[in-house]
């Protein structure tokens, strides 16, 4: 069986039908506010249960639970606050119990109940979700970024979104189905904003040996400068998985989810999401969802001991290197020669190769993969 | 680990059961008996939480669904 969702219950907050061309009506007579793309993504998120059991935009109280206990006010795992920001200009005359509409670029993507306004501490929020101030961090620069006041309350979403990515997103409604059609009852997830390199292709197999099949989920949407852009993520991994997976034991499936930088906290949140799209296994990897030096290569790995209650078991693979000896991926448990015969997989080093237009040794990444990575102009988001 | 403050009920167990916990939990990360037993219940919770459930779609939803894989290749 796969995961039971988060919380007991996959929310859908997608209104359909006749309720929805009455809610397109109506936004247009309600008080406005205009979000911006990243808002966009954290709705879609809520609509359609990738983030059950939430139902809408934080309140003060869950605000705060998960600020100081990585748990919402009922005693459900969560650690990354998702809120949504106004400007005291933006919400005159607007008050609790009121219903607003969200716009984006000019067209209504919900209606909102506004349930409560409250003011937060962005200094708060940056040293409890990401460990530090430093505006350096791209985490803690979007937040300081955003505006003084925060809405809670439950959303319908109305308004549709679509792009060129489309026919890669999958809801979790639809991953439930895919699952069952395929009769996969244990499933590990496997999340990434990189294309794929050896070292990351011995984890999805090593992990692979013990469940039914795998979901390669990468995150599309905002990533920093320097990150590789979706659409090279999507095509390298089709080539890898073309050329070295086995037929019908995996899922590459793209996520709408916007990627906070936050760390150990962040890993035990990909795993949360992960869980609703019916995964029962979730790779947590080195350094996960980090970014410079804020957190330690294995503090993610750590943070999950906070968590008995999460529901989905995360998969805890060491680093992976070349052994010439051996004559294949190993780790430090699996391979005792010394450093002489190791090729150490380094994302930096193959992103420096890929940049001058070079061929990485197959030993760090797959010929295929790099040949269909040095096809586009130019794979890093600019 | 960190302890939660505030909104706490009392349960009562065994005071021989609280005297085992008590050596157990020596110098292990849990600084106390009751956040032991808050990890212990937690895990026991979601692990019964798990047995519950039921599919969060109609047999008309999963046909528009499975029209929907089989027409993007999934299936």
């Amino acid at each position: 069986m796969v995961s039971r969702p988060h919380g007991g219950r996959l929310i859908n907050r997608v209104v359909t039908g006749k309720r929805r061309e009455y809610l397109l009506g109506e936004a247009g007579e309600l008080p406005r506010l205009d979000i911006n793309m990243l808002r966009v993504v954290d709705l879609l998120d809520i609509a359609h249960g990738a983030f059950s059991p939430l139902e809408g935009f934080l309140v003060q109280e869950d605000y705060q639970s998960v600020l100081d206990f990585m748990r919402l006010s009922n005693d459900l795992p969560w650690t990354i606050p998702i809120v949504l920001d106004a400007s005291p200009e933006e919400l005159a005359g607007v008050k609790e119990g009121d219903d607003i509409a969200l716009y984006y670029r000019g067209k209504p993507m919900a209606i909102m109940r506004v349930e409560e306004i409250y003011g937060w501490d962005k200094e708060e929020y940056a040293l409890k979700v990401y460990k530090t101030r430093d505006q350096a961090h791209p985490g803690v620069a979007r937040i300081m970024g955003m505006k003084e006041l925060l809405v809670g309350g439950p959303i319908d979403l109305i308004g549709e979104y679509s792009d060129r990515f489309d026919p890669y997103v999958l809801w979790p409604r639809e991953t439930r189905v895919l699952f069952r059609e395929k009769g996969w009852k244990r499933i590990v997830a496997f999340q990434t904003r990189n294309v794929p390199h050896r070292g990351h292709e011995f984890v999805q197999k090593a992990a692979l040996t013990f469940v039914d099949g795998l979901l390669v989920h990468p995150l599309i949407g905002w990533k920093k400068r320097g990150d590789y852009r979706d659409e090279v993520i999507l095509e390298a991994y089709k080539a890898l998985i073309r050329h070295y997976f086995p037929r019908d034991v995996v899922v590459l499936s793209a996520l709408r989810m916007n990627m906070n930088y936050a760390g150990p906290r962040e890993a035990v949140h990909h795993a949360i999401v992960r869980k609703n799209f019916g995964a029962t296994h979730f790779i947590v990897g080195r350094d996960h969802a980090g970014v410079g030096n804020y957190y330690g290569p294995y503090e993610a790995w750590e943070i999950f001991k906070e968590f008995p209650d999460l529901g989905v078991t995360p998969f805890f693979i060491r680093e992976a290197f070349y052994c010439r000896k051996c004559g294949g991926m190993v780790t430090e448990k699996t391979c005792p020669h010394g450093p002489d015969h190791r090729i150490k997989i380094s994302g930096t080093r193959i992103r420096e190769m890929l940049r001058r237009g070079q061929i990485p040794p197959p030993e760090m990444m797959r010929p295929e993969v790099a040949e269909v990575i040095l096809r586009f102009p130019d794979p890093f988001v600019g | 680990m960190s302890e939660r403050r505030g909104k706490y009920t009392t349960v009562s167990i065994p005071v021989t059961l609280y005297e085992r916990i008590r050596k157990i939990i020596e110098g292990t990360g849990f600084t106390s008996v009751s956040q032991f037993v808050t990890y212990v219940l937690r895990e026991v919770v979601a692990s019964y939480e798990a047995q519950q459930g039921e599919e969060p779609f109609t047999d008309e939803e999963k046909r528009e669904i499975l029209e929907k894989l089989r027409r993007l290749g999934y299936l």
